[in-house]
């Protein structure tokens, strides 16, 4: 174990992966010589050397296009996408080609390519640097999507990612990449693609989140806590494949659901949650679900902190499902 | 209208050439199946036999110049409309007929339109419909080239249209920032859909942006078989000597619609395409075969008739086969089903068994 941030972590993991597969390379914008600019790839050209941490033109669509290529040939490929923000020129990339090779070729040409991008608002980034846009990949089958919320997932799900036969879209809460430090495994740690983690058990109602809305919603557990009311918050940590037998058996307990992300709230990942829900666990529900997410509004700079879901926020929407059944 | 000028226009036999007659022969045989399919395949989709087809009428000198120049280890990343290079790699036509109707032994378990096929085993890759994301990923498998040290290339197949593409851009790039052994294709067929060539770009040729990514672009008659042969050959020369790239425009024309579902009467002039029918690829190398001895009138009909009987064939086996089991829907999506697929999977078979889907 060795205590790191979450965006040490997902360097750590990385360099594992690469270390342990020569077929491993990371590619994309400011990756090599800069060590991206976040810092997540930072000394892994100084190991690994220039044809395997590449420093790429700056063209998303070229990025993802090309690690589709190496795919293909037999590399394993982790893109970096320096924002989630700019990951559309790359979408037809995305959505018509990763997403569908396996399928569209009956099964001949797998395509396995990670997709990496920090996602999310907190860091007074407007509109073009805090999206958090994961509704539009889950959507589109064929695409995994992993988010890690701590410093271990974040390394554990990166190389099960790494590890994984098909496409993965790796969301990183950028929000939090320093926030907090935690314990890592060392060496080849990986966690299991769909499987939730709760992360503070309770009885009176569930809080389902992902990414940086975790320590959000445990920080309003905290506070509930002290009223009386016993929340049980649940990490999705993937949302694509969704582990649902964990939430289902959460909410059948609790009785009570409290969906929570950053995104906007029209169709996104709350939605299908809910749905979820009402199809699969409507009788053991006691009050209406209740989501709490970014508005429907484009993501804005000056105002983020009243933007994006807090714990205060969160807190309310747990309380009100408490009192009304 | 720059439509009607005439690429350049030289003799077939121009001087020395790699090319011995059986080789010649050879192209022109698959010249023959491919035109020939091409002409049944699109009456079956009037007929409701198949439900699409993209003809490649007119650049099967392109087409079969370009994949004989190839070598079976190079990686083809095609676009939809290359049936002379899937031919040319050994591909049968029952094959790709099976693709066409989708039926229970398509390899691609019937998921695309007609014209989307690949092999995996022939180093085909498998093409899509949106334009030019090939082209990038032809770029990343020549990076992947780089990487294993192999003596082989990527070739990525593209019209004209494509050139306006966001892939073609970003391909051309990479390719040039990393010296990539990719060979781009572009066949020129002076229509993208129903926008001509100049309306494509200002640039005088296509060829010509070669230049702005730092490597050479060549113009080719793509008429002349021999020509996109030896351009072909000296590009793939060029790259496997770790050279980098070329750009190759071959200019031809499409005879036939864009697919079947457009007319061209809407948007062009008869009289453009009976002065390329004039040149047309089959023509100038059967001629070439008969004035050099190796081929008579006789030999030909016989070439048609065995063609056409081959081709009739291919039609009543593919046609017997089944069509494709649904629960095949549930396959490849992932390499493994994730529980949600398992679930889905589970109702849909029972929908089916009720009676309420049915197949």
């Amino acid at each position: 174990m060795t205590e790191m941030t979450l965006v040490q972590a997902v360097n750590r993991g990385l360099h594992e992966a690469m270390k342990g597969d020569p077929d491993v390379l990371v590619l994309g914008e400011d990756v090599g010589v800069d060590g991206g600019v976040f810092r997540a790839t930072e000394g892994l050209i100084k190991e690994f050397g220039p044809d395997r941490v590449i420093d790429t033109p700056l063209s998303e669509c070229g990025i993802v296009g090309t690690a589709i290529g190496m795919a293909l040939y037999g590399l394993k490929p982790v893109a970096e996408i320096q924002f989630l923000d700019f990951i559309y020129p790359a979408f037809d990339q995305i959505v018509s080609e990763l997403a569908k090779f396996r399928f569209r070729s009956g099964g001949q040409y797998p395509c396995h390519v990670v997709v990496r991008a920090p996602y999310g608002g907190g860091i007074k980034g407007g509109l073009y640097h805090s999206q958090s846009t994961e509704a539009y990949f889950c959507h589109t089958a064929g695409l995994k999507v992993a988010i890690p919320s701590t410093p271990a997932d974040a390394k554990g799900l990166l190389l099960s990612a790494i590890h994984d036969e098909d496409p993965v879209i790796f969301l990183e809460p950028k929000r939090i990449y320093r926030a907090v430090s935690g314990e890592v495994p060392d060496g080849d740690h990986r966690v299991p693609f769909g499987s939730a983690r709760t992360v503070v058990p309770g009885d009176d109602v569930s809080i389902f989140a992902y990414g940086a809305m975790v320590p959000v919603a445990t920080e309003a557990a905290e506070a509930l806590r002290g009223e009386g009311i016993s929340a049980e918050v649940v990490d999705l940590r993937t949302l694509v494949p969704l582990d649902e037998a964990t939430v289902l058996a959460s909410v059948e307990k609790t009785g009570r659901a409290v969906v929570v992300h950053e995104a906007a709230r029209f169709c996104g990942f709350g939605a299908e949650l809910s749905a979820i829900l009402a199809e699969k666990a409507f009788y053991s529900l006691k009050a209406p679900i209740a989501r709490v997410t970014g508005f429907d509004t484009p993501f804005p700079y000056a105002l983020e902190n009243v933007y994006l879901p807090n714990a205060a926020r969160v807190a309310h929407a747990a309380r009100a499902t408490v009192r009304s059944g | 209208m720059a439509n009607a000028v005439s690429p350049p226009s030289a003799p077939l036999d121009s001087g020395a050439t790699p090319l011995s007659a059986e080789q010649r022969l050879s192209f022109y045989r698959t010249m023959v199946l491919s035109r020939a399919i091409d002409e049944r395949c699109l009456s079956l989709q009037r007929q409701g036999r198949i439900g699409f087809y993209v003809p490649a009428s007119g650049q099967e000198g392109a087409q079969i110049g370009c994949a004989a120049a190839l070598e079976p280890d190079d990686w083809i990343f095609p676009a939809y409309r290359e049936i002379g290079l899937a031919l040319w790699r050994g591909i049968p036509f029952r094959t790709l007929l099976d693709q066409f109707i989708g039926n229970a032994e398509d390899i691609m378990k019937g998921r695309q339109m007609p014209n989307h096929y690949g092999f995996r085993d022939k180093n085909f890759v498998v093409a899509s419909s949106p334009i030019g994301t090939q082209i990038t990923q032809a770029v990343g498998a020549a990076m992947a080239i780089q990487r294993r040290k192999a003596a082989t290339v990527t070739a990525t197949f593209f019209g004209d249209g494509a050139t306006s593409s966001n892939d073609f851009h970003a391909g051309m790039n990479f390719a040039g920032v990393f010296r990539t052994p990719t060979i781009f294709f572009c066949q020129n067929n002076q229509w993208a859909i129903s926008l001509p060539r100049e309306r494509q770009t200002r640039s005088s040729t296509l060829a010509q942006k070669a230049e702005a990514y730092g490597f050479p672009g060549v113009v080719v008659d793509g008429t002349d078989v021999d020509a996109v042969y030896r351009a072909v050959r000296s590009a793939r020369e060029r790259a496997v000597r770790g050279e980098g790239p070329t750009l190759i425009e071959a200019q031809v024309y499409r005879y036939g619609p864009h697919s079947t579902s457009d007319d061209p009467r809407r948007y062009r002039a008869d009289e453009e395409l009976q002065a390329w029918k004039r040149r047309d690829p089959i023509l100038r190398l059967k001629e070439l075969l008969l004035s050099s001895g190796q081929w008579t009138e006789a030999k030909d009909a016989a070439l048609l008739d065995e063609v056409r009987a081959q081709i009739a064939q291919a039609i009543e086996a593919a046609e017997a086969v089944p069509p494709v089991a649904p629960a095949t829907l549930f396959e490849d999506t992932f390499a493994r089903r994730t529980p949600q697929l398992e679930e889905e999977k589970a109702a849909f078979e029972r929908l089916v068994q009720e009676g309420v889907i049915r197949p």
